[in-house]
């Protein structure tokens, strides 16, 4: 279903997720993370430009623990970055779909 | 006289019944009372995919579950081989010598392969993560252990009534 984030039209899925990941811009970043209480800081754009970037060469969001060995921002670092759950949410605003792992 | 009719309209008519309301879980509390090592992963795995979808969870290691986060312990658990139907081994077989360290070694491996990492680094995980991990204390007194011998990520060592003052409100797990 189509959605407006700022003017931009994207599609995502009935869990808010982007259907396409090329719809997703800054702008709609910030939207996203809005709708999720949280504010960006360079801190989270550190984790958004490390999913972005891992994802594009693994074919498939990064879990947990893969961010918080390689993006340089540890395990307690991004659970105070998003408090309602990094696993999903990190995804999410990275325009990404959700992870599949469990770790 | 009257007849009393019954009115089947009404019984075509269907009663309305409230839409399921799925209200998200908030927050589970699992209880690990079982030391072997296929015993402990699913709680610890469960624990942190709560938290990493923003559920608070509160982990409870009581009996055999102890030895997960008993500092001896955490990197020596054992896959049963024996009294273990998952094994697909006859008892016999499974209780012969060495079988439950080659059993052992090969979830090792394959848990490596899923990139999930040993027991100590999930109970580091899971604190670093702000689940709450706690320690039975009439299991401690039954196995003689005190807090020092737990690992630094334990946060106390509590009565059972103790955890279901912390398990308020919580969706409650059992292994």
């Amino acid at each position: 279903m189509l959605h407006e984030y700022r003017g931009h039209q994207v599609d995502v899925n009935p869990e808010g997720f982007l259907t396409n990941a090329n719809e997703w811009s800054p702008d709609v970043a910030e939207a996203l993370a809005e709708e999720a209480g949280i504010q960006l800081t360079p801190e989270h754009w550190k984790v958004i430009t490390f999913c972005r970037e891992d994802a594009a060469k693994e074919g498939q969001p990064p879990g947990l623990r893969r961010i918080s060995k390689l993006s340089g921002v540890d395990t307690k670092a991004l659970y105070r970055l998003f408090p309602k759950g990094p696993g999903k949410l990190a995804s999410k605003i990275a325009g990404l779909p959700k992870p599949q792992g469990c770790i | 006289m009257t007849t009393a009719v019954l009115d089947t309209a009404a019984l075509d008519t269907p009663t309305p019944v409230a839409p399921a309301t799925k209200a998200p879980i908030e927050h589970i509390a699992i209880i690990c009372s079982k030391g072997t090592l296929d015993m402990a992963y699913p709680g610890l795995i469960l624990a942190n995919a709560a938290r990493m979808s923003g559920i608070e969870a509160t982990l409870f290691f009581t009996f055999w579950g102890l030895d997960i986060v008993t500092s001896k312990t955490v990197d020596h658990l054992h896959v049963a081989t024996v009294g273990n139907p998952s094994m697909h081994v006859p008892t016999m077989i499974g209780g012969l010598p060495g079988m439950e360290a080659v059993a052992t070694s090969m979830m090792r491996k394959e848990m490596e392969k899923l990139d999930i990492p040993d027991v100590r680094e999930m109970i580091e995980m899971l604190a670093d993560s702000g689940a709450h991990l706690y320690a039975c204390r009439m299991a401690m007194d039954m196995f003689k252990r005190t807090e020092d011998d737990l690992l630094p990520q334990v946060e106390g060592v509590i009565s059972a009534m103790d955890f279901f003052d912390k398990a308020a409100g919580a969706q409650i797990i059992f292994i």
